[in-house]
């Protein structure tokens, strides 16, 4: 199992006292596996995707990636685990705006060692980057900034992507042409994919579906 | 990782030049100030202290004369003869090519071990030395004897600048003192049993080491006032880095979210982001110090002309790079590097990855830092009060500087907003409305411009007042003291007794002018002989005096004392001060003495002669009302040389020279300082544009064209720095209050009346607004000329 999930609890602070977020969620995913997470605004879905990544320090529970104990990690240790084994694609895309789309592509892959440049060259030819890739990200539609964003967490070879509403800022026809090459893509990898959509249409695409409410997998 | 890590957080300054810009010569400007003053104080400090080490000076005791400035020779000879281990010294000046140059005659036999001039004659041919007449000096000064002086010259790099060695009875020839020398240096081991020194010398007395005038102590404060200028002009630039800091800290929150996001450890960022701020910071010092270099060679025959002036010493025309200065300027370039960056740093050692990246406000706009902002304000404002009616001391005083001027820059945010919401209260139309809530707005993103433009205004006015009050004061005062129509050189006619004969026929009255240096309660001074006549009576001004005070001189019975003799040494009216062995009178006067280091004890012309009856008059001051008639005569009956009889104007033209001198210093860094502040506009407000376009795009939108958003933008410039300018009046105030009443009074023992100078402070305030005026030019030009689609943009949330 790549990732398990037991009875996670996240709350946040507010006016009249700590607000809970995740009361007890318990989840798996295998390695390969994809897994659509839906659920209403202010679910908790961001969140637990944040306590995945190790962005954020869970209140209760444990989450288990890869081997390693993420709820166990210090700040050194999450930040470790982030650049290995997670690939993060945010919904806002978070390039880097002063290097350019190759330079943007290189960078998490660049952190763990030396990239290939031919696996960077394939994941731009894929996503229909090449003409982009001397461009910087304030010169680009949203659609090939997510695109960008995609090719950063891909090159990585990570064993685990996070998506968090990857293609929100996107409109449908945009949104579902990202989606095509994003799955081909992860297929390819092997890499296991737990994204988070208010979508059902993107959510059926994916190989299961867990659906959030008030804090609880429903 | 590094490398990568690097390589984005580089990427942010290739792709906003022109904040690398900002940052790199906000703080090479800084540096270049404060270094360019170290310079300048390295110099004259370095040439103190190779002049102090031509004889060790400080190291040994002396044996000065009692009176007078020199003694015979035959006294080094009977004390030799008694088993006094001494050796002799003359010093004097003289013009070589129309340089005055230290001369420094010494006896290579018995001179002082461990001394410079030792050294420089252990490697000299002392044959050479004592028989060819051989001058020996460093580089600069030999070549200027050698083109002047028909003597051989040696070159020794030991040798002060403006000092030249030579053998004892060569500087006597040179300076026409057969047969008498300045001082006796007593050498460290002496033999154990000796003849008292009051049986052989009764006129020497013995000055112990620690005791020896030191030029570099009487200097200091000199170069006190330099560094507190360079320190200011510092601070001003430091606000510069600040704000350019604040600003691409600001920017990269996102892209420093994105870094930890993708898993790079908080702590290798902080290190990283350090690292790269120390490099930019080396970048700029080294920068600054080259810029500072220049400015020092700019600065330094003025300041070497000043304390030549000033305090009679000698400092080198010529920079060189010392150690000192340079690092110091490194190191200030760092610490003020890091010391602007540290709460950014801070901020984002203690921020979250998770949180939003976008939506927040400038780093120093949020209601907190303000808060804490105003506070600090208070409590350093409070403390200069208190510094203000309690403190005493130089440091105290510039303790009082620091509190009142940092503590009113950071007033100035809350002061302008208080202001600005008074604006828009009275704001009736729309677009006036959003003109006044917006300029609110700016604020956080201007303030520390805003604040480097109070603070170069407040030093302008501050400054400026102090040196017209001060020029004001001197102009009256030499006024008062050179009331003389004529002064005759009384060595121009050897017959001096038929001069005075002369002079006392044609003159309506004859002031003879004769002095002796003397140490008054401890401090070095002077005694003046005056006649008391119409002149004294009528034009001297006395801060505080007895009543009758000209016929207590006259008659013998009483002293007056220059300001600087009172305060150093607490006496005032009515206390005795000991002129001499068995000579107490009581203090009648005290006088303004500006521009005088040392102190000065007045009596009358026939107590002086009856107590120092070697002593001649140096000049006469001559009285009458037909200046050219007398100078015709006097020339006519005794051949005198033109250049021997000195008239009023020219005195008066030459003081005000050395005193314009003296400031052109101050005046050359306040332009610069003023300079430094238009540029943290200029800085700010390009860096700003981009930052104010969603605030302007709705308006542009909603109806407004580019070219009248341009105008308000320079509108809105000119108006805080008016605001800001019109804060600066009262605070430059009372810094000039405090440089005059309480700095002054500390560093040169003189008290200054303050006038105001209402048209000087509105030609700073139109130079302030120009300034403002320009730098608004740019960024509202490339705003009136931007294409729509980057106006656009704004909406398309593609940014």
């Amino acid at each position: 199992m790549l990732l398990s999930i037991e009875d996670l609890l996240k709350s946040y602070p507010g006016p009249e006292g700590p607000v809970p977020v995740l009361r007890g969620v318990t989840l798996s995913l295998d390695a390969g596996e994809t897994l659509a997470l839906t659920g209403e605004s202010g679910s908790g879905k961001s969140t637990l995707l944040h306590l995945v990544a190790g962005l954020d320090a869970a209140d209760g529970g444990r989450v288990g990636l890869d081997g390693q104990e993420v709820t166990a990690l210090d700040d050194s240790g999450r930040a470790r685990l982030r650049r290995s084994t997670v690939g993060i694609i945010f919904q806002q895309f978070n390039l880097i705006p002063s290097l350019d789309v190759a330079a943007n592509i290189a960078f998490q892959a660049r952190l763990i060692g030396t990239p290939e440049p031919q696996e960077l060259s394939r994941l731009a030819h894929a996503l229909g980057l090449e003409p982009q890739l001397r461009k910087y990200p304030e010169q680009l539609s949203g659609g090939q900034q997510q695109r960008v964003a995609i090719a950063r967490a891909l090159a990585a070879r990570p064993k685990l992507i996070l998506a968090d509403e990857p293609t929100g800022n996107l409109d449908e026809a945009t949104a579902d042409g990202v989606m095509e090459q994003f799955l081909a893509l992860v297929a390819e990898t092997g890499a296991a994919l737990l994204m988070v959509t208010h979508s059902p249409r993107l959510a059926a695409r994916l190989g299961r579906r867990a659906h959030l409410s008030q804090g609880r997998l429903a | 990782m590094t490398g990568a890590v690097l390589e984005a957080l580089a990427s942010h300054w290739r792709r906003n030049r022109l904040q690398l810009l900002t940052l790199v010569l906000g703080l090479a400007l800084a540096t270049a100030l404060w270094s360019g003053v170290q310079a300048i104080n390295a110099e004259a400090r370095a040439s103190y202290d190779a002049a102090a080490a031509t004889l060790a000076e400080g190291r040994f005791h002396q044996l000065m004369p009692r009176e007078g400035d020199s003694m015979p020779q035959a006294l080094f000879v009977a004390l030799r003869r008694a088993g006094w281990l001494v050796s002799p010294v003359v010093e004097g000046r003289l013009r070589v090519g129309g340089t005055a140059v230290r001369l420094v005659g010494v006896d290579p036999l018995t001179a002082p071990p461990s001394s410079a001039a030792s050294e420089a004659l252990a490697r000299t041919d002392l044959n050479r030395f004592l028989r060819a007449e051989t001058l020996v000096a460093g580089p600069e000064m030999a070549a200027l004897l050698e083109a002047n002086m028909p003597n051989p010259v040696l070159v020794d790099q030991a040798v002060a600048p403006g000092s030249v060695l030579a053998d004892i009875g060569v500087v006597q020839k040179l300076l026409g003192r057969a047969g008498r020398i300045s001082r006796l240096i007593v050498l460290p081991e002496q033999p154990l049993r000796q003849q008292p020194l009051a049986d052989i010398a009764p006129d020497l007395v013995l000055q112990r080491a620690d005791g020896a005038t030191d030029v570099g102590r009487l200097t200091d404060s000199f170069h006190l006032n330099l560094t507190a200028f360079g320190f200011l002009s510092f601070a001003v630039g430091i606000f510069i880095v600040h704000g350019a800091i604040g600003l691409a800290f600001e920017q990269r929150r996102g892209v420093i979210r994105t870094l930890r996001a993708l898993g790079v450890p908080l702590r290798r960022l902080v290190v990283l982001m350090i690292a790269e701020l120390v490099v930019l910071a080396t970048l700029a010092g080294a920068l600054g110090i080259a810029l500072g270099y220049l400015i020092a060679a700019l600065l330094l025959p003025d300041v070497a002309a000043t304390i030549r002036g000033l305090y009679g010493a000698d400092v080198a025309g010529t920079l060189q790079i010392r150690p000192a200065w340079w690092l110091s300027g490194i190191a200030m370039a760092l610490g003020g590097a890091l010391l602007a960056a540290a709460s950014a740093l801070w901020r984002l050692a203690r921020m979250p990855v998770v949180a939003g990246a976008g939506g927040r406000a400038w780093a120093l706009g949020s209601g907190r830092t303000r808060t804490l902002q105003a506070a600090a304000a208070v409590v350093l404002l409070a403390a200069a009060g208190v510094l203000a009616v309690t403190g005493g001391g130089l440091a105290a005083g510039f303790a009082l500087l620091a509190c009142l001027l940092l503590g009113a820059a950071l007033a100035l945010p809350p002061c302008l907003a208080a202001i600005l919401r008074l604006g828009e209260a009275q704001a009736v139309r729309a677009m006036a409305q959003w003109f006044w809530a917006d300029t609110r707005q700016q604020l956080p993103g201007l303030g520390l411009a805003l604040m480097a433009l109070l603070l170069a205004m407040a030093a302008n006015v501050g400054v400026s007042t102090m040196v017209s009050s001060f020029r004001l004061t001197f102009v009256g005062f030499l006024d008062q003291r050179l009331s003389a129509e004529l002064y005759v050189d009384a060595d121009a006619v050897a017959d001096r007794a038929a001069l005075e004969r002369f002079l006392e026929a044609h003159a309506d009255a004859v002031l003879p002018i004769m002095s002796v240096e003397a140490t008054l309660a401890g401090l070095p001074a002077e005694i003046f002989g005056v006649r008391v006549g119409y002149t004294y009576r009528e034009n001297w001004r006395f801060l505080d005096a007895i009543p009758a005070v000209w016929d207590e001189i006259e008659a013998g019975r009483a002293v007056v004392i220059n300001e600087q003799l009172s305060r150093r040494a607490a006496l005032h009216v009515g206390h005795t001060l000991a002129l001499g062995p068995g000579l107490s009178l009581p203090v009648a006067g005290v006088v303004g003495d500006y521009g005088n280091p040392i102190g000065q004890a007045i009596v009358g012309e026939a107590l002086f002669r009856q107590t120092f009856p070697a002593i001649e008059p140096s000049r006469y001051g001559v009285r009458t009302g037909n200046p050219q008639g007398l100078r015709r005569a006097l020339t006519e009956a005794f051949d005198v040389p033109p250049a021997r009889i000195i008239d009023q104007a020219a005195i008066k033209a030459f003081s005000l020279s050395v005193f314009e001198r003296t400031f052109s210093v101050t005046d050359a860094l306040n332009v610069l300082t003023l300079a430094v502040a238009a540029f943290a506009i200029l800085m700010s407000l390009l860096t700003l544009a981009a930052m104010r376009l969603p605030q302007m795009a709705p308006v542009w939108a909603m109806g407004t064209t580019q070219r009248r958003l341009a105008g308000l933008e320079i509108l809105r410039t000119v108006l805080l720095a008016a605001i800001t300018a019109v804060l600066a009046l009262p605070l430059g105030l009372a810094l000039a209050w405090v440089l005059l009443a309480i700095v002054n009074v500390e560093a040169f023992g003189w008290r200054l009346p303050m006038y105001l100078f209402p048209v000087e402070y509105i030609r700073l305030m139109l130079f302030a607004l120009a300034a403002a005026l320009l730098a608004a030019l740019w960024p509202a030009w490339r705003l009136s000329r931007m294409e729509p689609t980057g106006l656009l943009r704004i909406f398309a949330n593609e940014r």
